[in-house]
Order: C-alpha cells, then sequence, then structure tokens
C-alpha cells in the first residue's frame, strides 16, 4: 500500500515511500487517482453558474439601486440637474449600463423567487433545480428585452 | 479548565447562535415586497423615460407613487446591505478588512436610505393640487 492508495498524492504525502509513487505514476496504463475538487477546475454545471449570477447581479443591483438614489437627488435638486442626470442615462453608455441594470434586477428577481420556493420546501429535485435555473436565465433574457422593445418603441 | 477542552467540546450543549434569525427574516421579508415593488418600479421608470422633469415631478406627486417609492427605496437598500455582508463574510478574511467592508457597507446603504427618503418626501410635499 503506497500513499496513492489514499489519493492525497497532490498533497505531497508520501508517507510509505515517495519512491514507489513515482515508479507508480510513471507506469503506462496506471489509473489516476481522482484530485480534490478546485473551483478552478470544477466542471460547470447550470445550478452552479444560477448561483454565481445570483450573487452577480445583486451587486449589480446594488449599483443600480444607487443610480436610482441618484435619479431621486437629481429630481429634488431642481430642473437642471435632473436634465444632466436624465441626458447621462440618455447617453449610450448610460443606456448600456441601464440594460446591465435591467438584466441584473430581473435575474436576481427570478432568482429570488427560486429561493423563496427553496425556502417553502419546494424544488429541491436536481431535474427541478436544474429547470428553475434555466427558467430564471431565460426570464432575465426575455423580460430585459420585452421591457427594452417598450421603451424603444414608446408603447405605454 | 476550559483549557483543556477542545473547541467543538466548548460549543457543545450551547445550543444555536441565538442570533441572526432577524437577519434571516428581513431578507425574506424585503425580498417578498422587492418582488412586486421591482416590477412596479420598472413599469414606473417605463413611464417617466417619457415624461421629463415637470412629468415626475407630478407623478412624484401623487401619494400612491411616493408611498411605493419610499417603500421600495426602504426595502430595497435593507435586502442591499444584508445581501453585501453576506458577500463580504463570505470572502473577506482578514478580520480589519472585513469590519471596514462592512461598516463602509451600512454607511453606504443607510446613508443612501436616508438621502434617497428625504428626497423623495422633499418633492412629493412640495408638489400641490397634484
Amino acid at each position: 500500500m503506497t500513499a496513492q492508495g489514499f489519493g492525497l498524492e497532490h498533497l505531497g504525502f508520501e508517507g510509505l515511500g515517495g519512491r514507489e509513487i513515482q515508479m507508480a505514476e510513471a507506469t503506462p496504463g496506471a489509473r489516476p487517482r481522482p484530485l480534490s475538487p478546485h473551483v478552478m477546475h470544477w466542471r460547470w454545471h447550470i445550478t452552479m453558474a444560477a448561483s454565481i449570477l445570483t450573487r452577480v447581479t445583486g451587486v449589480g443591483s446594488y449599483i443600480g439601486l444607487l443610480l436610482v438614489a441618484g435619479w431621486a437627488l437629481a429630481l429634488a435638486s431642481g430642473e437642471e440637474a435632473y436634465e444632466t442626470f436624465t441626458g447621462l442615462l440618455g447617453s449610450i453608455p448610460g443606456q448600456v449600463v441601464l440594460f446591465g441594470f435591467t438584466v441584473s434586477v430581473f435575474y436576481h428577481l427570478a432568482a429570488g423567487v427560486r429561493h423563496l420556493a427553496w425556502d417553502l420546501g419546494m424544488g429541491y429535485e436536481k431535474s427541478a433545480a436544474n429547470a428553475s435555473a434555466w427558467a430564471a436565465i431565460l426570464f432575465a433574457i426575455v423580460a430585459s428585452l420585452a421591457v427594452w422593445a417598450l421603451f424603444l418603441l414608446g408603447a405605454p | 479548565m476550559d483549557g483543556f477542552r477542545t473547541p467543538l467540546g466548548r460549543a457543545r450543549g450551547l445550543g444555536s447562535a441565538k442570533d441572526g434569525v432577524g437577519r434571516f427574516i428581513s431578507e425574506r421579508v424585503t425580498s417578498v415586497a422587492l418582488v412586486f415593488l421591482v416590477i412596479w418600479g420598472v413599469r414606473s421608470a417605463l413611464e417617466l423615460s417619457r415624461t421629463g422633469y415637470a412629468g415626475a415631478v407630478h407623478w412624484l406627486g401623487l401619494p400612491v407613487n411616493a408611498a411605493l417609492m419610499v417603500l421600495l427605496a426602504v426595502a430595497g437598500f435593507l435586502h442591499m446591505q444584508t445581501g453585501m455582508a453576506v458577500i463580504v463574510e463570505d470572502y473577506i478574511e482578514k478580520p480589519t478588512t472585513k469590519a471596514a467592508l462592512l461598516l463602509l457597507n451600512a454607511f453606504v446603504c443607510w446613508g443612501g436610505l436616508a438621502l434617497t427618503v428625504v428626497c423623495l418626501l422633499k418633492v412629493a410635499l412640495s408638489v400641490g393640487g397634484a
């Protein structure tokens, strides 16, 4: 029995015989032992992406609500300040930021509803969790495009 | 005597942390409220994108809009504060940096909330005959 048998070789564990490990690794056809998972080489799956997106869009919405605070401040500061502020939001970079805010808010909203369902004990099955992750992403895309279509087309 | 006990042994039998339930509930209550407030907020933003300054002032002069904007600000900033605190606690290990960032986050959120509510009310209450 060598250290390799414990799957600990990646920790530098040499135990009963480091030389044996080296020999074993050099043997062609030797079965590779599993390594402990690390975030940088973990296979991406949809629930993982959904979880990370929830945090990212939370930060996006954080910045977005500060923009809403800026809107309130501009409105309270008078017409000139308001025109300046809305002019910035209406510029191309401003609209890119606002589109990002829209996607962030809609994704975070859907992710929040997923979490509320989990709090009620629903949707824990692997298939349900995968489906709701995709649904949240799809909702964010469709809702954002719909809102921006309404904005650009001038509908109510 | 405690020096002879392991950390787990010391913690055993003490029950839960006896803290954090309020934050847990606050996160849930604000998220349920925000589901509705955010949808209303997006709809309102679309409406406000066409009104200009005078239209926006008139809009905020309507009591229902002012009340919902204040609720959006309160629920939003509270949710922001707890959410960002979780991120800081998860990723920042150094105690002084962690404390500084948590404090900054609290100041940004409570300051942002106070400023937003004052601005909303200033406009809402100064509109006559809406």
